[in-house]
């Protein structure tokens, strides 16, 4: 045996999406503190988010919001020894160069913050730290794929604590796959200009049925029984943000939304989570909301 | 045939799933203590290692999966899997435990943080060239007389193992799953 020495590759697809591979089956929580990324973490995380104000926050108080204070971030990671991701706002280049300096794992180009350009996107791919983004439905997935994203999570409607939105975001992309697994490759070009997404990624699509990146689900998921939901609806992961730090017992939601994610297809397990959490988070009625956060990116 | 198990409770379950059902076994999900019965060994798969020792205690596995282990059971552990059976884990939780059968220390995230994630290729003993994929890998920095080392890379800052067994536990530091490659999952399941 000799000792391998080969020079060595950082940065490829396959590293970046690796990274998500590896947070299948688990829960993204949205922390903005290191005390609630210590509670995160011991409840059983795969990953936390580190942002100055949870999406309800954010909704409640208005203005413009931004990429969270460096210090903030660093605190957070030198709390947690799970991967911790940031957000920068869609096409603010230079917040995602801040953040990939600052060594966060994931950035996740978010709809959440105010966006800093109404035409593009970061081009993910001049990035060695993987992306994560927003869509609500297959062409809007494949566009951001097509900048370099390697992993998707649906939109929902963040800081709502109502599931409507992640559920008609989920639906409409997996309604969208199965009718590219079934069309005729002649097809596929006029298809790829309805989805107005590149044609090799439809491509892909329509002869793997399912995206080239994984699918995780974001957005108003609230309690275990909507983990469960979104998990049955082909969610590979869960991305929990206002839910757990805006109920009633934020370390018995976190413990239960991360059992309930994983023994999805175990209605036993789920109603035993679900039992004596207390309230969940107060929800929005979506036809309440001044501001939807899902129209924002394009 | 041998029936092998995925530990399925969070992490890249399906890219095992996909590597073992090219290697002519039968493949059972693992996600309640019951179905070790059913298994002739396991692989602990990549994902969060703090977040698998967390759900082997809500689900009842770690002291059955203890048990089995300590009798001889055959487990290969990737990435987080590795974590979960090295005697030492450095850099871990304050809280962190391990099933402790491989006689090594590893260091979580030895590699670095994901943006030092890489690939690189891996000579392994009697196998040959495999790519190994490592993510927020963990370096096994010490191993004892007992384990033997199927494979090292030298990442600019001297060798280290990144392959060893020790009787009936295989610990990897790299993702043989997340690629085309089957003999790395071969050299366990020849195995059982």
């Amino acid at each position: 045996m000799s000792s391998s020495t080969n020079p060595s590759v950082v940065g490829s697809p396959l590293v970046k999406r690796g990274l998500a591979d590896m947070l299948r089956g688990g829960v993204i929580m949205d922390v903005v503190n290191p005390e609630q990324a210590k509670i995160a973490e011991d409840a059983g995380a795969v990953s936390v988010m580190a942002l100055e104000r949870v999406p309800s926050d954010i909704r409640r108080d208005g203005g413009v919001a931004r990429m969270s204070d460096p210090e903030m971030i660093q605190e957070i990671q030198a709390s947690v020894t799970i991967p911790v991701m940031a957000k920068a706002r869609i096409g603010h280049i230079a917040e995602a160069q801040i953040l990939q300096a600052l060594d966060v794992d994931y950035i996740d180009e978010s709809e959440v913050l105010t966006p800093a350009d109404e035409e593009n996107h970061i081009d993910k791919w001049a990035f060695t730290v993987p992306f994560v983004c927003g869509a609500t439905n297959l062409g809007e997935a494949l566009r951001r794929i097509g900048e370099g994203a390697c992993l998707i999570r649906s939109k929902g409607e963040a800081g709502t604590g109502n599931v409507v939105e992640a559920v008609r975001h989920l639906r409409t992309i997996n309604a969208q796959i199965r009718r590219l697994a079934s069309a005729d490759p002649s097809e596929l070009y006029t298809l790829a200009k309805e989805l107005q997404s590149p044609l090799p990624l439809v491509q892909e699509v329509a002869a793997t049925g399912k995206l080239p990146v994984p699918m995780f689900c974001a957005g108003g998921i609230s309690t275990p029984a909507d983990a469960s939901l979104v998990m049955q609806l082909g969610a590979e992961a869960v991305f929990v943000g206002s839910g757990i730090f805006k109920s009633d017992d934020p370390v018995r939601m976190a413990r239960a939304i991360v059992e309930a994610t994983t023994h999805f297809e175990d209605p036993g397990v789920v109603a035993k989570v679900s039992t004596g959490l207390g309230a969940a988070m107060r929800g929005l009625e979506n036809s309440t909301l001044e501001v939807r956060l899902a129209e924002r990116g394009w | 045939m041998p029936i092998v198990g995925v530990l399925a409770l969070q992490g890249d379950v399906r890219e095992h799933v996909t590597t073992l059902e090219r290697l002519n076994v039968k493949v059972l999900k693992v996600r309640t203590p019951e179905q070790l019965d059913d298994v002739d060994g396991l692989i602990v798969p990549g994902g969060e290692s703090t977040t698998i020792a967390h759900l082997l205690n809500t689900s009842g596995i770690r002291p059955v999966l203890q048990t089995r282990l300590d009798e001889g059971f055959k487990v290969l552990g990737t990435c987080a899997g590795l974590i979960l059976l090295s005697d030492v884990v450095l850099d871990g939780r304050a809280d962190q435990w391990s099933f402790k059968k491989l006689d090594v220390s590893v260091r979580r995230n030895g590699y670095g943080r994901q943006i030092a994630s890489f690939e690189s290729p891996v000579d392994v003993l009697g196998v040959g060239e495999v790519p190994g994929v490592f993510i927020r890998a963990p370096k096994i920095e010490h191993v004892g007389d007992n384990v033997e080392v199927l494979a090292t890379l030298d990442h600019g800052d001297g060798a280290h193992p990144v392959l060893v067994r020790q009787d009936n536990v295989w610990g990897c530091s790299f993702h043989p799953e997340l690629t085309s490659e089957t003999r790395v999952h071969q050299l366990f399941t020849d195995a059982l």
